[in-house]
């Protein structure tokens, strides 16, 4: 019974290995939340951060994280959405579209610090714009677009090929097909795939430093008036996120309580990418099962 | 034109006088009354059709130009260091001499090469096992909640910022590295553990994929002959994904070459050929962002920079070209 | 529809940017890029100075040294921030950049606890950093083999280091850190290593730090240049400063700063000093 012992041989070594890397899972996150959790603190995610003293608080660097991601996402949309449209909709299976395939996975695969060191060179040196917010924008939709666009795709190909039939039957365009019935069934999906590679963005670091900056400036956060140099919403200022604080602070960081920030910061990274992901799963459930049912009745 | 409308005349009215089926009312359409140029005209699905092509087809054009952009800006600053500053390209790839200060016969980045080529190797290759074994047990061994749950929590592992795992790793693998293994701590050895975290959910999330569309009739067939499980996926299974676990294998190695930060806390940072796995060295990367703040844009210490930024490029290259060449052989 | 909103939004983001560029140009923002080691003093100077001028915007950017110099050059910021000499740096024509030197930072050799040395003579000191002193017993420390951990090539602190303490012979090829959180990390925990580190990230029980010919490192010696281990902080203009530039750096260069955040932080007011040092490290007494 050489086989069935080999069998069992076999199904132990993979459960070791799996049991392993839970381990290693449990570890990691468990790590990261357990030093970092008790420093989060309503003062801390409130309060400036400080320069040189004890007790300065992650505020600016929370709200830059947010409103970067929001200017990615709404630079990196519609260019995804074209995308994955043209790549699973229209595009004839030749060599041009295996060339242009082959060009998003390269962009998907390129080293982040060689895209923000591009984003460095294009955009803070050559256009101008200085370390700042839209700089960062630019550079992280780079960063973001073959992720979002594969993801898109895969979901607007989930869709049944019946239905575009149906739409095609009742004399739609092409376009009126994808645009009134595949995308909207294509809705769950795309939105899970839009927060799953938010996810991504939110703790990129590497091609922020040179193109977004390393440190605010004085921001006012009364001020709504989006030209206004001081004001929060302002996309040229210059603005320092959570994973570009974290990194800072344990390299050039003067304030003596350095380990504190940096934990509780990671913390709460590690606490949002969770939201992401969790937020993603039931978004995408509630939506499939509202539109779903909707057709019923 | 008037041939045209002419003859279109002549075709409708041929239309009606064959038309045979009663109950249509061709005959209400008087020929007089047929608009010949909202006929010859694109129709309004037909110009909605082409508006949404086109613009979707821009959205592809951008993307083609982002990449054109930046391999022309990094190839461009790339470059220079051998036509403007006339480096030996030979010397730049062989010599581990790096000090770029003193002049063009001082760069050679092999030491960073052979390194960032460790790291990676070492890393897929520990790697892999674990990827393999969680597919599997996602795949053939579980189903249902167990799986999902794993997954999400190795999706997760992907969302963690690497300068939390370059701080994970210098907190916890540098001391636990230095007090097994002896030297600084520092090393190809630590960075390999810290990327071996890192493009462990990126493989194994393809190699799930990979083994999803193995056909279930395989399967089948290889239970009904009497196979037990291992059987199955050793000779069934995991030969039938073979070309989409290298893939899968390629595509972390891509990952675990480019990342800069992690690997850049916790390598030690010492430009030299590494002569053990705990021996301080540098890679590509954690030269790249050490150095790039401290060179002056235009001179060669900052040229040579870019060509570490254009190796890079090339490498990301061959790793697809690698995927594509297993995609077609398959 | 909705896609052609997308389309209009999409084309007022791209345009947004030239637009504002244009509207910043007018306003009085000053932003200084380059030394991280400055970059604390200059954020907190600036934070200050904003709430007497609310109408002033100051920004400030870390990024190195180099690229402090190279902006500058380029006219793309107002100040670039530098620990060194724009004379030594390849590249840079200082004969367009004007200097204001604004402070002065010391730097220390730093030890890991368990070698049990406090103090090294200059000549011992260059020889571990140019490999010639391999264990630490040879300087009358533990029996333990000395690992240098050193700045990365080109950072002003290395420059600094090697002009005074090595005065042109070629450091050993070892380990490279680029800031002085991480080496201070490294060297307090990794036995036998040793660096240097500026003096505001020194003040840390888990080190050693080391006194050269039993000159201790501490701010009062360095006006003298009784402590030889210092180098300025500098912030160059292109050319003369703007009239904003200048108020701010005026500002800087007063008395309010000079006295009281300029300590705070660590570093030494350049009023302070007795002495002055050029590019070619020739040092002067003030006076003669």
């Amino acid at each position: 019974m050489n086989s069935k012992r080999n069998d069992r041989i076999a199904t132990g070594v993979i459960y070791l290995l799996v049991g392993i890397v839970i381990l290693l899972l449990v570890g990691i996150i468990g790590n990261i939340l357990v030093s970092g959790v008790p420093h989060l603190s309503w003062h801390f995610l409130t309060s400036a951060s400080s320069s040189f003293e004890a007790g300065g608080g992650i505020r600016d660097q929370l709200f830059n994280s947010l409103y970067l991601l929001l200017l990615t996402l709404i630079i990196s949309m519609p260019i995804a959405l074209g995308a994955a449209i043209y790549l699973a909709e229209y595009a004839a299976d030749n060599w041009l579209t295996q060339l242009i395939r082959t060009t998003i996975e390269i962009l998907s695969s390129l080293p982040s610090i060689v895209v923000g060191l591009f984003g460095y060179l294009l955009f803070v040196v050559q256009f101008g714009l200085g370390f700042s917010i839209i700089a960062g924008a630019l550079a992280l939709t780079f960063f973001n677009l073959p992720t979002l666009t594969s993801n898109i795709e895969e979901a607007i190909k989930g869709v049944p090929q019946t239905q575009r039939e149906a739409g095609w039957a009742l004399g739609l365009s092409n376009w009126k097909t994808i645009r009134g019935i595949v995308l909207p069934a294509a809705l769950p999906g795309i939105i899970t795939g839009v927060i799953l590679s938010a996810g991504r963005v939110f703790g990129e670091a590497a091609a922020l430093i040179y193109t977004a900056g390393q440190s605010g400036s004085t921001v006012d956060y009364s001020n709504w008036n989006m030209f206004s140099a001081t004001s929060f919403l302002n996309i040229m200022r210059p603005a320092e996120t959570l994973a570009v604080h974290i990194w800072k602070v344990n390299t050039e960081g003067i304030i003596p309580d350095v380990n504190v920030v940096s934990a509780g910061t990671s913390a709460l990274l590690v606490i949002v990418v969770i939201i992401f992901n969790l937020g993603a799963r039931a978004l995408g459930n509630w939506l499939y099962k509202r539109l779903t049912a909707a057709k019923i009745k | 034109m008037a041939k045209k409308e002419q003859d279109l005349q002549e075709v409708v009215e041929q239309a009606i006088a064959q038309q045979k089926v009663p109950h249509v009312k061709f005959k209400g359409i008087n020929p007089r009354n047929i608009d010949i140029a909202r006929l010859t005209k694109p129709s309004k699905e037909t110009r909605q059709e082409r508006w949404g092509k086109g613009l979707t087809a821009l959205a592809i054009v951008l993307i083609g130009l982002l990449i054109v952009a930046i391999i022309g800006f990094v190839g461009m600053h790339g470059l220079a260091t051998f036509f403007t500053d006339k480096v030996n390209i030979f010397q730049f790839l062989f010599s581990t001499d790096w000090n770029p200060g003193a002049g063009p016969k001082h760069v050679g980045a092999a030491a960073m090469i052979v390194t960032s080529f460790a790291v990676t190797l070492l890393a897929a290759m520990i790697a892999t096992p674990f990827a393999i074994a969680v597919a599997l047990f996602m795949t053939e061994y579980e189903s249902g909640k167990r799986a999902n749950l794993l997954q999400s929590v190795m999706e997760l592992l992907v969302g963690i910022p690497s300068v939390v795992y370059g701080f994970l790793g210098l907190t916890v693998i540098v001391p636990a590295v230095r007090t097994i293994f002896g030297g600084t701590g520092f090393g190809i050895l630590t960075a390999t553990l810290i990327l071996f975290v890192m493009v462990l959910p990126t493989i194994t999330s393809l190699t799930v994929d990979a083994f999803k569309a193995v056909p279930k009739e395989l399967r089948k067939s290889s239970a009904a002959l009497g196979a037990t499980r291992w059987q199955t996926i050793f000779h069934v299974v995991l030969r039938a994904a073979r070309a989409r676990i290298m893939t899968a294998i390629i595509f972390g190695m891509a990952r675990a070459f480019g990342e800069a930060l992690a690997v850049q806390m916790a390598i030690g940072n010492a430009v030299l050929m590494p002569y053990n796995l705990v021996s301080p060295a540098a890679t590509l990367t954690s030269q790249l962002t050490s150095q790039m703040g401290n060179t002056v844009m235009g001179t060669l210490p900052n040229n040579a920079l870019w060509s570490l930024a254009l190796l890079l490029l090339i490498m990301s290259l061959v790793f697809n070209f690698l995927v594509h060449l297993i995609g077609k052989k398959s | 529809m909705r896609k052609n909103n997308v389309g209009k939004l999409l084309a007022i983001l791209l345009f947004m940017p030239l637009f504002l560029v244009g509207c910043s140009q007018n306003r009085q923002k000053i932003t200084i890029v380059g030394s991280s080691a400055l970059q604390p003093l200059i954020e907190q100077a600036g934070n200050d100075y904003h709430l007497a001028h609310l109408d002033s915007n100051i920004v400030v950017q870390g990024g190195g040294s180099g690229t402090g110099l190279s902006q500058v050059q380029a006219g793309a910021v107002q100040v670039g921030t530098s620990d060194v000499f724009a004379e030594t740096q390849k590249g840079i024509d200082e004969k367009k950049l004007t200097d204001f030197q604004v402070a002065i930072v010391g730097i220390v050799p730093i030890a890991n606890k368990g070698v049990h040395v406090k103090n090294l003579s200059r000549q011992q000191l260059a020889d571990i950093f140019t490999g010639k002193i391999k264990n630490w017993r040879e300087v009358g420390g533990k029996d333990l083999p000395i690992i240098v951990i050193n700045r990365s090539r080109g950072s002003g602190t290395r420059t600094t280091f090697e002009d005074l303490i090595l005065k042109g012979k070629e450091a050993v090829n070892s380990q490279e850190q680029d800031s002085n959180g991480t080496v201070k990390k490294i060297v307090s925990t990794t036995p036998g290593t040793i660096s240097y580190i500026s003096f505001p990230y020194a003040n840390d029980e888990n080190i050693q730090k080391i006194s050269i010919n039993h000159v201790e490192p501490v701010n009062k010696n360095i006006p003298t240049n009784k402590w030889p281990l210092w180098s300025y902080e500098h912030m160059y203009t292109k050319g003369k400063p703007n009239e904003a530039t200048a108020k701010f750096i005026k500002y800087v260069l007063s008395k309010k700063v000079q006295k009281d955040l300029v300590p705070k932080i660590g570093y030494l007011s350049i009023h302070d000093m007795k002495v002055t040092r050029d590019s070619q490290n020739k040092v002067t007494k003030i006076g003669d």
